[in-house]
Formats: structure tokens, C-alpha cells, sequence
């Protein structure tokens, strides 16, 4: 797919923007701090409904404004798709598609997307199991819609059950008869979640272990994804092997409620649940070695930009083009893995990058460009043979 | 911001549920520009409300007097009761005439985010009103969200012992509906509640 027409109405710097946009690689150019990212920003918010900045919504409403609005035509597969969020800070967001709106913002995600690499994403790499989680759990409801469902209310779950066992110690009477009711959501949820992420991470590791040869070159160690719960599973964080059968819900949801039985006393000292995927993290190896802690600063940059082109090349392979947003990387990678990033920008749909300097940019993605500036933004197409 | 007596009447207003800061502020004007009498209608209505409105010693429905309506009736069987949330959802189950039963009113569900435990709801008025063995089947009508299985949960392990038929409403598709807008949680939901057709 790809973005044909980009709006933005009081979104971050933006206080109106029109803006034609055209398949293949873009680079949106301009000073810094006249909203280029704000530009790529706004498409990756559209796949996620959050930012890759920030976690909350009001940084995106300009100041002073009381709501921020990012409206998208989109060509995917032949069909036009009219995308349109209204960003409400404090309040429901409205989105609609097509002109009708949607009954809960939520049903939007899956049905544009997009891969964003930018230099936040060096906290996959360094950062902590949080980040991991988000882009685990980002990624699946991606590909698919209905476990957005299923996350939030395990949230919700969890936030209640860490609610209950907070108070239980002070409560008169009996507190934790509820626990047992809380404990049988959790599980079922958890469970769910739990089966999606390993099916997952055994999908993506191929893909990511790829891409990490492209961009690390020839005689770089292998790069490996295992994942590391606090449910008891088999073979425990060491790298998962694509084709092979991860656990189902059924068995995850029964491991689960076995290990909160048994730290139930711990649970309840705490005041918190100590199991659970909300406590589980992504492994990333190079080798025989955890990546965390072993990797080198080029290292890290590499394996982060193939968490990156993996979850691009896996959601190819799942039968639909992503648009591939890449903001302000170039001018951090060395010559070798420029060259590697360029080849996978050209072959994208579309790929649209920021950079404050052009010459970052590798020439051959240079054609097209979108010049930011003076609270404008305008397309600048060379056009050749035609 | 208004004068005092406008403004306080905003903020009062604002204040009730589902009423936002531009609503009060035109229901306040509305109030400004009514004729006194109907005012004195709204204002008589309140102060009735406040003095006269009692909770059913038996089921906690709302009433006037010391039972409910529903819990005066003599016609209404005793052997099933249903047990809501609030009063207002005995008066969404009343509209559709299909139950004859009782009521039992719990006042919310249970959620430890906002304090509420089995203790702060009518549990154990349930339990008593249970006790005698004259009520034989029990009808859990809680909300269909996490808190209303939760509780609904709760109440079927509190109650199991006592060997009362107890099941729980369906959830499922809405009737006239189109099974192409329904979401993938009801649809779900819908398949494993699927009932067999005689023919």
C-alpha cells in the first residue's frame, strides 16, 4: 500500500498541511525542527495509534489547539482507502474510514501498515523488556486485529488483580476470595497473549536473522530470537526455530495458573502479579550470546534496524506491502549497511525518509522529495523519460 | 465564567454524569429562560426524590415505601430471582416482559481499581434472602465486561454449595442485526453459546 494524500490539521507543529505524495522512495528534506518527522510521524500513528515519540496523545495536538486531526487516502491493492483520526486528548478519538466512522478507534488497527525505523528504536536493542513488549505486542495486532482485544483486557485484568492484592493485606475480611475470579481471567488472557507472542517471535526470527546478514555483512555472527517468560516453557529464552510448534493457549493459560499458585504468597507480600507475559521480554542473540550487555554500539544499531526490516519483510510475506517510514537513520549507518538499508527502501512500495542534509540520503532514493520549510511542505519530483 | 448563582448552577449541572461543560451550560440557560412553574416542577420532583426514595428492604431495587413495587407484587413468582447491577437494570429487564421473578439489586460490580469488593455490594442480603430454600433458580444478569463476569463468577462459586439452578444471561449477536458488523469478541461469544434447532 501506500499514502497518496497526506492532511494534518493542528497535529504536532503542523497547523494545516496538504500534501501529494507518490509510490516509491520520498525524502522529506528541510532544517531541523520544521516538522519532517512530525510529517512520517502522523502515517506511523495511523498503523498504531501511537506515537513512536511519545506514549501519550496530547504532545500530539498543536498547542493551543483542542484536537488534532490526520487524514489519509491510501491506494492498497487498486482500492482507495480514506483514513481519518480524529485525535482527542483526555477524550475518545473518532476515526473513520471510507467516511464512516468506526465504533471503536481500536478497529482501525491492521488495516494500514506501516514499519517505522527511527533512532528511538536503539532501546529495543539497549532498553528495557518494556520496549520489547510494546513492539511484540504492536506487531501482533498488526497482523491480526482481534488481540488488540485481548491486550487490553488483560491490562485491564492485570490492573484490577494488582488492585486487589494492593489492598488485600490492609482489607478487613476475607479480600482475596475475589482473587480466585481475577486469577481465572488472568489465566485465560494471559494464556492467549502468551501462545500469539511465541507464534510470533518463531515467525519473525528468520526474517530478522536475514535481515541482520544483509545489514551486518558477510562474516557477522547470526542473529537469533528466543523469548524469555515467566511461565515455565521449554528451552526458555534460547532462540526459537521457524517451523517448529509453539505452545497453545490451552497448555500456556495451564502453566500459568500452576506458577500463580505457587507464588501466590509472594504475590500477595508485594502486592503485585509477578507472572505473566507483562513480565516476559524479547531475547535478541548474536551468536552463541545474549545481544543485551554483549553487543557493540554498531552492533546494537544493526540488530535494531533488523527487528525492523524483519517485521517489514514478515508482513510482506503475510501479502501485504507496508510503508516503510525511515527517520533520520541515514546519516548514523556507515557506508555498508546505508547501502543495505537503500536496497530494501527501493524495493518497498513506498518508503518515506527524513533527513535534515540530502547527501545522507543514497542517491538513487533521491528522485522524488518532499521540501519542508517555512510551514510548508511541497513534492519535487525529477521526472525522467517520461 | 458566569455570575455566581449561573456559574454554580453550571458546576452543578457539569457535575452529573454524561454532562459535559457545554450541556450544563445550556441546560443552565434553558432553566434561566423556563417559566417559574415549570422550574418549580424540576426543583419539587429533586426535594421528592431526595425525601421519599428509599431502597426495597428486600431486594435494594429503588422504592417508595418500604418494599418495591415488584417485591409487593403477589403475582410474581419467588422461586427465581435475578441478580443485577443497578436499579436501572431491573427496569431494562421489566421492559421486555419476559421475566417474572424477582429481583436482587448488588449496587455495581466488583472492582478492586475502585475499592468495590464482594463486602461493599449486597452479597450477603443475596445469601440471606437464599437461606430459606424457597428460591430455586438464580439468574445472573451482571454487565458483560470484566467486572460483571468477574462478579458473576464470584457468585457462582459463593452460591454452588447450595445447589440452586444457576446460569447466566447469553451474550451474542443483537437481533436484526447483520453478522458482517458484529465483532470478532461477539461473534466468538455467539459460536460458543450456538443453540441446536429442533426440526
Amino acid at each position: 500500500m501506500y499514502v497518496r494524500h497526506l492532511q494534518l490539521v493542528d497535529f504536532r507543529s503542523w497547523e494545516k498541511v496538504d500534501l501529494a505524495l507518490r509510490p516509491g522512495p520520498t525524502v522529506f528534506v528541510g532544517r531541523n525542527g520544521e516538522g519532517k518527522t512530525n510529517l512520517v510521524e502522523a502515517v506511523g500513528y495511523l498503523a498504531t495509534l501511537g506515537s513512536h515519540r511519545v506514549s501519550g496523545d496530547a504532545p500530539l495536538v498543536r498547542h493551543g489547539a483542542a484536537q488534532a486531526v490526520v487524514r489519509a487516502a491510501l491506494r492498497r491493492e487498486d482500492r482507495e482507502l480514506l483514513v481519518e483520526v480524529e485525535v482527542n486528548p483526555g477524550r475518545a478519538n473518532r476515526v473513520r474510514v471510507n467516511r464512516s466512522a468506526l465504533p471503536r478507534p481500536r478497529e482501525l488497527l491492521g488495516l494500514v501498515k506501516s514499519v517505522l525505523f527511527a533512532p528511538e528504536d536503539l532501546a529495543l536493542v539497549r532498553g528495557d523488556p518494556a520496549e520489547r513488549r510494546r513492539f511484540l505486542d504492536d506487531l501482533l495486532v498488526s497482523r491480526t486485529p482481534r488481540l488488540a482485544g485481548v491486550r487490553s483486557d488483560y491490562d485491564r485484568v492485570l490492573r484490577q488483580r494488582n488492585a486487589l492484592l494492593k489492598t488485600a493485606r490492609l482489607a478487613r475480611g476475607d479480600a482475596l476470595a475475589t482473587l480466585d475470579v481475577w486469577d481465572t481471567h488472568l489465566v485465560e488472557l494471559g494464556g492467549q497473549l502468551l501462545a500469539a507472542r511465541l507464534a510470533l517471535v518463531a515467525d519473525l526470527a528468520p526474517h530478522v536473522a536475514r535481515s541482520y546478514a544483509a545489514v551486518a555483512g558477510p562474516g557477522a555472527a547470526a542473529a537469533g530470537l528466543g523469548y524469555a517468560s515467566t511461565v515455565p516453557l521449554a528451552g526458555d529464552g534460547a532462540p526459537l526455530v521457524a517451523g517448529e510448534p509453539t505452545a497453545r493457549a490451552a497448555e500456556l493459560s495451564a502453566a500459568l495458573r500452576e506458577r500463580i499458585a505457587e507464588r501466590r504468597r509472594e504475590e500477595v507480600d508485594r502486592g503485585m502479579t509477578l507472572v505473566g507475559p507483562h513480565r516476559d521480554d524479547l531475547v535478541l542473540h548474536l551468536g552463541p550470546a545474549p545481544a543485551k550487555g554483549f553487543a557493540s554500539h554498531g552492533e546494537s544499531w544493526s540488530l535494531a534496524l533488523a527487528l525492523k526490516l524483519g517485521c517489514f519483510a514478515l508482513l510482506r510475506a503475510d501479502g501485504e506491502e507496508p510503508v516503510l517510514v525511515l527517520d533520520d537513520v541515514f546519516a548514523t549507518l556507515d557506508a555498508g549497511r546505508r547501502a543495505a538499508l537503500a536496497d530494501v527502501a527501493r524495493s518497498a512500495e513506498q518508503t518515506l525518509i527524513t533527513a535534515a542534509v540530502l547527501d545522507d540520503v543514497p542517491e538513487e532514493l533521491r528522485d522524488a522529495r518532499v521540501e519542508v520549510g517555512a510551514g510548508t511542505a511541497v513534492l519535487v519530483a525529477d521526472e525522467e523519460g517520461t | 465564567m458566569y455570575e455566581g448563582a449561573v456559574q454554580d448552577l453550571i458546576d452543578e449541572l457539569g457535575r452529573l454524569p454524561g454532562v459535559g461543560p457545554k450541556s450544563a451550560q445550556r441546560i443552565a440557560f434553558h432553566l434561566l429562560a423556563a417559566e417559574s412553574a415549570d422550574v418549580g416542577r424540576l426543583v419539587a420532583a429533586l426535594q421528592r426524590v431526595q425525601a421519599e426514595v428509599r431502597f426495597c428492604v428486600t431486594c435494594y431495587n429503588v422504592a417508595e415505601g418500604e418494599q418495591c413495587r415488584i417485591c409487593r407484587d403477589p403475582r410474581r413468582s419467588t422461586d427465581v430471582i435475578c441478580v443485577v447491577e443497578e436499579p436501572k437494570d431491573v427496569v431494562a429487564i421489566e421492559r421486555t416482559r419476559e421475566f417474572r421473578g424477582r429481583y436482587h439489586v448488588l449496587g455495581g460490580a466488583i472492582s478492586p481499581i475502585e475499592g468495590v469488593g464482594p463486602d461493599d455490594l449486597r452479597v450477603k442480603e443475596l445469601m440471606t434472602r437464599l437461606m430459606d430454600g424457597t428460591v430455586t433458580e438464580l439468574i445472573i444478569a451482571t454487565d458483560p465486561n470484566l467486572e460483571g463476569e468477574a462478579t458473576a463468577a464470584y457468585l457462582a462459586r459463593l452460591v454452588g454449595p447450595l445447589g440452586l439452578a444457576v446460569s447466566r444471561l447469553a451474550s451474542g449477536l443483537p437481533v436484526g442485526g447483520d453478522l458482517e458488523y458484529a465483532d470478532e469478541i461477539t461473534l466468538g461469544r455467539a459460536f460458543e453459546g450456538r443453540r441446536r434447532i429442533d426440526a
